[in-house]
């Protein structure tokens, strides 16, 4: 038994040296670096909190901040609503043997040229784009739709697209899970479908739900590609203002305090998150 | 019902892929409807751009690399994680996963913080490779995870009683049950970090890689037709990768005799 701790270890070692080096030391090192200061050209290393009164003061930045919250928060509530009844299907619906097809169909546009694919969508949402022309073409607008480009709602659509698979995935697993003789023994009881899916299906697959939401969350709060290109200025997100700080602004000091500020919002949502998952699922989680 | 909303689900995922050949042999310089002729000359400015074949060979060289390292520290942690027991291992292999859901701008400006303002290192395309390392590895883990698992320990053991050592063990029983798992991983770490951008984009010096390449380009509406065409060339590529990627793993649970359970993830 001693041996095997020692092997675990030693295979341990490697990997988990590798995330400390290059993850915990440098999310460190980013923490301190926000306490120094930009002086024009160089950087002023006595630690202060000037950075992080001008990040908080000065409202632009609250603004953005609220925004990206409000952009990934609809995001994630849009693509995990989209989400549940696909994996619904392929996990109930689908026989055993075609399930990971379809699973693989699902991912494949996630692997594939994720900066072309937002892009795509501006060709897609653009004044003479594919959704405009449709419309146009069948008489139901006489004017192109101006509402569907640069602005929030561009970055909602496509940020919903990109993580449609990150979604699907979690709550599949949670469903395939579920012990399929619970719910004829919920019918055999008595319930019908749709109290059967609400009372036996849906709290069983709430892990998973839980999973995807914090899945889609976190990293689109952080997206820089898609308000880049298809946000224009109502639609810009912290990212963005992270990368001006750090390239075009000169004052990464400033960047990394929003990087840093950025990290513990999300942290403590995603906590919460948990916390209230755990909460109503009786602690039993 | 529930199969026709996913159907139309799955239309809606491929309809930007979908565009991509269409603007690809489009004759017009224009990236909208109407279209206006059939042309392969997008295709042939892809095959005779100077810029585009260096920011994809550095592309290929990251990649093939990340790939390598990540599914090697991968090994390590897959199998660390499924065969031993030892303290603190839940804690590590949070560690290790972490990457898997932190925004990757978080990833980008820190690791810049350390090579630029800590350590006074230039960007090179290593700073890069290093960065792809710790974001693949967690799918790497993901993958052989499974693979491990799926691994009776039983064999193992057999292979020690009648004499083999430890290491040749690894080698001629532990090793072949789980090479497809290596090998899809090996294809998913090299998939994620050929498209990766935004990491890139902040860690590369004068030395860019493809998609920072594409992302200079988009600016300029004259060269869209030729991405459009660089596209649907990459899309074929990915598409071929994950095939293989997705066969190797199926033939890997065949092989230990388990069910498929599902994706990648």
């Amino acid at each position: 038994m001693q041996q095997d701790t020692k092997r675990g270890l030693t295979l341990i070692a490697p990997p988990l040296g590798y995330a400390v080096a290059l993850l915990a030391v440098p999310l460190i090192a980013i923490v301190i670096f926000s306490f120094w200061t930009q002086d024009y050209l160089t950087i002023d290393r006595t630690l202060s909190l000037r950075n992080y009164r001008e990040a908080l003061t000065d409202p632009i930045y609250g603004a953005i901040m609220l925004r990206s919250l409000g952009i990934s928060g609809s995001v994630t509530l849009i693509t995990v609503m989209l989400a549940f009844p696909v994996a619904y299907f392929v996990s109930f619906r689908v026989p055993p043997a075609h399930k990971s097809l379809w699973l693989f169909l699902i991912t494949i546009p996630f692997w594939t040229s994720y900066l072309l694919r937002i892009f795509l969508w501006k060709v897609i949402l653009g004044y003479n784009g594919v959704v405009n022309s449709v419309l146009t073409g069948i008489g139901l607008i006489d004017e192109p739709l101006s509402w569907i480009l640069y602005n929030a709602n561009a970055v909602v659509i496509t940020l919903s697209h990109a993580f449609a698979p990150f979604a699907i995935l979690p709550i599949f697993v949670a469903l395939e899970k579920i012990d399929r003789s619970l719910l004829e023994a919920s019918r055999d009881l008595g319930e019908n479908a749709m109290t059967t899916f609400l009372r036996v299906t849906l709290p069983l697959a709430a892990p998973g739900v839980v999973a995807a939401l914090l899945i889609v969350f976190i990293p689109t709060v952080g997206d820089y590609v898609t308000p880049a290109q298809v946000g224009g200025a109502g639609g810009t997100m912290i990212a963005n203002v992270i990368q001006a700080q750090f390239r075009d602004l000169n004052n990464a000091p400033l960047g990394a305090a929003l990087s840093v500020l950025a990290m513990l919002i999300v942290t403590v949502l995603a906590l919460g998150t948990i916390w209230i998952a755990r909460r109503l699922s009786g602690g039993r989680d | 019902m529930l199969r026709a909303y996913t159907l139309a689900f799955l239309v809606f995922l491929y309809a930007p892929i979908a565009l991509l050949p269409i603007f690809a042999f489009n004759s017009g310089t224009v990236i909208a409807f109407p279209l206006d002729g059939f042309t392969t000359r997008w295709f042939s400015a892809v095959f005779s751009n100077r810029e585009l074949h260096a920011a994809l060979g550095n592309s290929l060289f990251v990649a093939v690399l990340s790939a390598v390292l990540s599914v090697l520290l991968g090994l390590a942690a897959a199998r660390a994680n499924i065969r031993y027991r030892f303290r603190g291992k839940t804690a590590a292999m949070g560690l290790i996963m972490i990457p898997l859901v932190l925004p990757e701008i978080i990833v980008a400006t820190s690791l810049l913080v350390v090579i630029v303002r800590f350590l006074n290192l230039p960007l090179s395309l290593w700073s890069l490779i290093a960065a792809h390392v710790l974001i693949c590895v967690p799918f790497a883990v993901a993958i052989l995870n499974a693979s491990f698992q799926a691994l009776d320990p039983a064999l193992e053991e057999a292979a020690i009683d009648l004499g083999e050592t430890r290491a040749s063990t690894f080698r001629r029983v532990t090793l072949p049950l789980v090479m497809p798992g290596i090998v899809a991983s090996l294809l998913i770490s090299f998939t994620i970090s050929l498209d990766e951008f935004i990491i890139a984009f902040f860690l590369t010096g004068s030395d860019v890689t493809l998609p920072v390449y594409i992302w200079s380009l988009l600016r300029f509406p004259k060269q869209l037709p030729i991405i459009m065409a660089l596209g649907t060339l990459l899309v074929l590529a990915s598409v071929l990768i994950l095939t293989i990627a997705e066969w190797m793993r199926r033939r890997g649970l065949a092989r230990a005799g388990k069910n498929d359970s599902g994706g990648f993830l």
